[in-house]
């Protein structure tokens, strides 16, 4: 590991003003799960690193009727898997975030890292995608909003700019017809990165499916969102017996529109035929928990 | 040797069998003990090692004038620092290896042969500095084509990695380059017309790929060269007096310079046999002017560049009757020894069909070299590998001929008297105790419940090893008894052998306190490996017991003034006509004058292991995910002195078997880097991925050995690759021939297939 400046802020705007008269290269720290080993492999050149941990507000997590959700960049994994609101109306993020790494991992992590490494195997992301969550990006310019789906840009990398940071999530509120699933698929059952992993989101109202949403994880430079293969859903009814074959279709037909690497986790062929069986499970799995959710309401 | 007998019959044992905890075992539970990184000596300082990012090259110069310059280094060497040596083959463990290449293996000379071959080394105040150290060497090589595949390997055009290499073919030498060096052939019989006579003859490929013993404590050294020339080395190893032997013959120095300190050890399973690191860490302390130096590997170099088993490619026909009997056997192994030679594939040919009656075979073996590291024993060395292809055939045997996978078994089954393939005699062995078992176990007869399930069975075999031992006690002045050896504790040996001291001068197990000590200050033993610690040294165990009581009885005949022969001795107390005096009061009366006594062992042989597995799996149909549902181990363990311990090695092998089977494999790029160099890409199995394995231990006693013991350690990784393999068959109908049988690796080949 090289040696390197160590700077904790203890607010938004200390690090806004950092970051903007700093022109060396600067890394931000939030659990270090991602940055410390990256470092260790001397995969980064860094001279400074800066700590966020220590900001209040980036440590916010907090639910409001009307926005929704909100998770600030440097919460950890584990309080959001322990909220019980996040844990009950989010069933979907928690699928996601309550995989990345083992109990030990998760109370350092947090999902702003795992946006921010932008890794294409990145568990929250494409779960993330599929409940429309945006990044609320910030610097001493100001804040911008950008929605999840466009925040890579390939891997390792994303929109922010220099002087900018993550400051957090927003996730919108779900209604009772909503529901959403992430799966992904690994050799062992814990330890492992995605070889494929699979988010789904779907609307149902009166028993017929109103919208349907897909994303996709390392299968491409950066998580792909699919939001235009669904029109043999839309208005179909949950308990039609073409449901099964039209799933199939669809993993199909996504399958085709991927591409995938062949690394020592996975090889292109398989990660094309896992991306069509997970879709198809994620988005049954998806349409059960909306309807689930209705039946409670 | 005589009195042994007498305890040789089953339940008239008083400790053996027990299961008391561990002398060791509060300090591993609390992490007061002392591993090989958590020695800290005053004024130590820290080396670091350059490492070929080339696969496959010739160092044309290297340059660290730089390197020394920097503030706070105090050494480096190159290979130019060790001594040069004639090629002679000494032996190391069980194997045998090649001095020089043992040397170049430590620190490259004229050519790097694989990935993370060690190049040089610096010794610098911190580790930081030894690392900017290491970056300032320049090295200019000449890259070479990589050689990758045993196949490839073995082709007439294929890149030579050694030059002066010529094959040994059945003792004989021919001259050519190659980078085969060593044919080894069985022979029996009559193949030709025992095939001829065949009802039903299967041949088929298989190939596996390197794994490593991935033992969680990586290597770490401690050397100090000190002023007068003595050496002092702290290490976690197999065997402190193997360590000491191939650093003398490495750096050509006496045995008595060094002196080689046992550290706990976190796992060896083979691995911890050879050295690395010791001889550079020596030369660096001598060359820093005699301060201390530790060296410790990290993961990366682990698993680059210390010795996993071979990889292989294996052919088998196997010919049978309708009525199941095996007629005839025809198989070909090629296995890669790495840089240099000397994979297992000599074990592999034996082992392949060494559980089974066979009249006719012809088996070749070849020992390959290929630029990965040099392979080193793997618990079982080589045979995992072989008894996945002959297995997985029986198995396919078997059900073409509709014959129950036991009932198969049983017919070909070896037992006392009859000869394994390669001519030695069977003794008593226990593999048909161990059939007959499984056939009355619940395991054997309860349903499987989903589409995708499937059952598998396979049987192992090892061939397990003797070696020479030595230990000593002395009786303490309240009538315990210290007792030394010299035999790393991998799996609670410190435990057995204290249990099998108690037992035989009929003492309780808390009397006895084991210890673990340095070559100065124990007779010559041999390492932790083959099975052999609780056979070997347990059984110089028991002669020193023998002698201690022995003495204490002469003791005993002075206190009462009388004859040694009128001396009875019984449940720790001695006796003459109506005079009686304890154990402890006799050795209180001692106090100042205590009874000593060592005792050094070399049995020629040891009985081989046998065990067979049944494991339940599922398989993901649309994923190809194996999920192993339930596992029961069996195995003929002769005497289970710690039957917690034997269970806990029959587990443990496995786990390993089982990892070996779904998920562990090295992964090369084109160039010859190794891509998965950390454990989340070399997938171990976890605890998530695993069931509760089941053992039943069937006691078939050693004839020859006090108490019974047969080795325990290394079979249980042979058979669970081929009884998953042919579980999976059953739950899916589709045949594996390659490990591991990964979601990847099952997917391309019924893709194959289809
Ligand atoms: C053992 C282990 C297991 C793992 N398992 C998984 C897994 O199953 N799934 C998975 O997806 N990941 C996994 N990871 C990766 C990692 O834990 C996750 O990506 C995690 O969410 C990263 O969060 P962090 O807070 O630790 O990020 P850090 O390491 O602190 O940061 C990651 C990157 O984001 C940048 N960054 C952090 N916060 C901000 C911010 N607010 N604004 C701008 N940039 C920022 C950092 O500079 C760095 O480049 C694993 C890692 C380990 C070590």
């Amino acid at each position: 590991m090289q040696n390197f400046d160590y700077i904790r802020v203890k607010s938004k705007d200390e690090l806004s003003e950092l970051l903007d008269k700093q022109n060396k290269e600067i890394k931000l720290l939030s659990g270090g799960t991602d940055l410390i080993p990256q470092l260790r492999e001397g995969k980064k050149d860094i001279e400074i690193i800066v700590d966020v941990k220590n900001i209040n507000e980036m440590n916010e997590l907090s639910f409001d009727n009307t926005l929704g959700l909100y998770i600030g960049a440097a919460v950890s994994c584990l309080n959001i898997c322990q909220d019980v609101k996040v844990k009950t109306m989010y069933p979907g993020l928690i699928d996601a975030i309550s995989l990345i790494g083992g109990v030990q991992i998760q109370g350092r992590a947090s999902v702003g890292g795992n946006l921010c490494n932008s890794s294409p195997a990145a568990d929250s992301i494409p779960a993330l995608i599929v409940h429309k969550s945006i990044c609320i990006i910030e610097s001493k310019d100001g804040i911008r909003e950008v929605p999840v789906e466009q925040f890579c840009t390939g891997p390792g990398k994303n929109v922010l700019n220099k002087n900018e940071f993550l400051a957090g999530i927003r996730v919108p509120k779900v209604d009772p017809e909503f529901g959403a699933a992430y799966l992904r698929f690994i050799p062992r059952n814990e330890m492992d990165i995605a070889v494929v992993g699979v988010g789904a989101s779907v609307e149902i109202k009166e028993g017929h499916i109103t919208t349907a949403r897909l994303a996709l994880g390392a299968v491409d430079a950066t998580p792909r969102y699919f939001d235009d293969v669904f029109e043999p859903l839309l208005g179909m009814a949950i308990n039609d017996e073409n449901l099964d074959r039209i799933l199939d279709d669809i993993g199909q037909s996504i399958s085709t529109r991927i591409n995938p690497i062949t690394d020592m986790r996975g090889s292109a062929e398989q990660r094309k035929h896992l991306s069509k069986v997970l879709t198809k499970r994620t988005l049954l799995k998806a349409i059960e928990r909306a309807s689930n959710q209705q039946e409670v309401n | 040797m005589q009195e042994s007998n007498l305890v040789r019959e089953k339940k008239k044992f008083q400790v053996i069998g027990t299961r008391p905890k561990r002398p060791d075992g509060t300090d591993k539970v609390t992490g007061r003990a002392l591993y090989g990184g958590d020695i800290n000596l005053p004024s130590m300082i820290y080396g670091e090692i350059l490492r070929s990012p080339h696969a496959h090259a010739k160092i044309i110069s290297i340059d660290y004038q730089e390197a020394l310059a920097i503030e706070g280094v105090k050494a480096v060497i190159t290979a130019e620092d060790f001594p040069s040596l004639e090629d002679v083959t000494k032996k190391v463990g069980e194997g045998a290896v090649n001095i020089r290449y043992r040397s170049n293996n430590i620190l490259a000379k004229e050519k790097v042969l694989y990935q993370g071959h060690p190049i040089a080394a610096v010794a610098a105040k911190d580790k930081n500095i030894a690392r900017l150290a290491i970056e300032k060497i320049i090295v200019k090589y000449e890259i070479l084509s990589p050689v990758l595949d045993v196949r490839e390997a073995m082709k007439e055009d294929a890149p030579i990695l050694l030059e002066e290499l010529r094959t040994v073919s059945m003792g004989e030498k021919i001259d050519k380059p190659t980078n085969i060096a060593k044919h080894i052939q069985l022979k029996r019989g009559n193949i030709e017309d025992s095939f001829a006579e065949s009802d039903i003859i299967i041949e088929r490929e298989f190939y596996t790929s390197m794994v490593h013993q991935g033992y969680i404590e990586p290597q770490s050294v401690t050397a100090l060269y000190n002023n007068d020339g003595d050496i002092s080395v702290w290490t976690s190893t197999q065997g402190a007096f193997i360590a000491q032997q191939q650093i003398s013959d490495v750096l050509n120095i006496p045995l008595s310079k060094i002196n080689v300190i046992p550290m706990e050890i976190g796992g060896g399973f083979g691995g911890k046999v050879s050295v690395y690191l010791d001889p550079v860490a020596i030369l660096l302390s001598k060359k820093s002017g005699s301060l201390p130096v530790k060296i410790t590997m990290s993961r990366k170099d682990v698993l680059m560049a210390t010795g996993p088993t071979s990889g292989s490619y294996i052919k088998v026909k196997l010919g049978a009757k309708n009525n199941g009997i095996f007629t005839a056997v025809h198989a070909y192994l090629a296995y890669e020894a790495g840089a240099y030679p000397g994979s297992p594939v000599g074990g592999g040919a034996v082992s392949l069909f060494a559980p089974y009656k066979l009249d006719h075979l012809l088996i070749d073996a070849y020992d390959v070299v290929v630029n990965k590291p040099k392979s080193e024993p793997y618990r079982a060395p080589g045979t995992t590998n072989a008894i996945f292809a002959s297995e997985s055939i029986i198995d396919e045997i078997a059900v073409k001929l509709k014959i129950d996978p036991i009932e198969l078994r049983l017919i070909n089954a070896v037992k006392e008297g009859d000869r394994r393939i390669d001519g030695p005699t069977y003794g008593r062995i226990g593999l048909i105790e161990i059939l007959e078992e499984i056939k009355a176990h619940p395991h054997y007869h309860s349903k499987l419940r989903g589409k995708y399930q499937g059952r598998g069975i396979a049987t192992g075999f090892w061939f397990n090893y003797a070696g020479k031992s030595s230990v000593y006690a002395s009786i303490n002045g309240d009538g315990t008894v210290n007792l030394i050896e010299g035999s790393t504790d991998i799996g609670g040996s410190r435990a057995s052998m204290a249990m099998q001291l108690a037992e035989t001068m009929e003492l309780p197990y808390e009397s006895i306190i084991p210890k673990v000590v340095d070559t100065n200050s124990i007779g010559y033993t041999e390492g932790t490996y083959g099975s052999r610690t609780t056979y070997s040294t347990g059984w110089a165990t028991h002669n020193l017991g023998n002698e201690l009581i022995r003495l204490m009885k002469e003791k005993a005949a002075a206190h009462f003034e009388t004859e040694i022969g009128n001396i009875v001795y019984s449940k720790g107390n001695f006796t003459s006509s109506d005079k009686e005096i304890s154990f402890i009061d006799l050795a209180k009366l001692m106090k100042g004058n205590p009874v000593t006594a060592s005792s050094s062992i070399h049995p020629k042989r040891a009985s081989p292991g046998f065990g067979t597995h049944i494991v339940d799996v599922e398989v993901d149909p649309e994923t190809y995910k194996v999920t192993i549902l339930r596992y029961t181990a069996f195995q003929d363990v002769g005497t289970a002195i710690h039957p917690s311990y034997v269970e806990g090695q029959i587990q443990g092998g496995v786990v390993q078997g089982i990892g070996w089977a779904l998920n562990e494999e090295y992964i090369y790029d084109d160039t010859g880097n190794l891509v998965n160099h950390t454990l989340l890409d070399y997938r171990m199995p976890t605890s998530y991925d695993l069931p509760m394995i089941d053992t039943v231990l069937i006691e078939v006693p050693d004839p020859d050995h006090p108490f019974g013991v047969k080795g325990v350690g290394e079979v249980p990784i042979v058979p669970p690759a081929a009884a998953i393999a042919n579980a999976i068959n059953d739950a899916i109908g589709h045949r594996l021939n390659r490990l591991p049988m990964s979601p990847k690796n099952i997917f391309e080949s019924i893709n194959q297939v289809k």
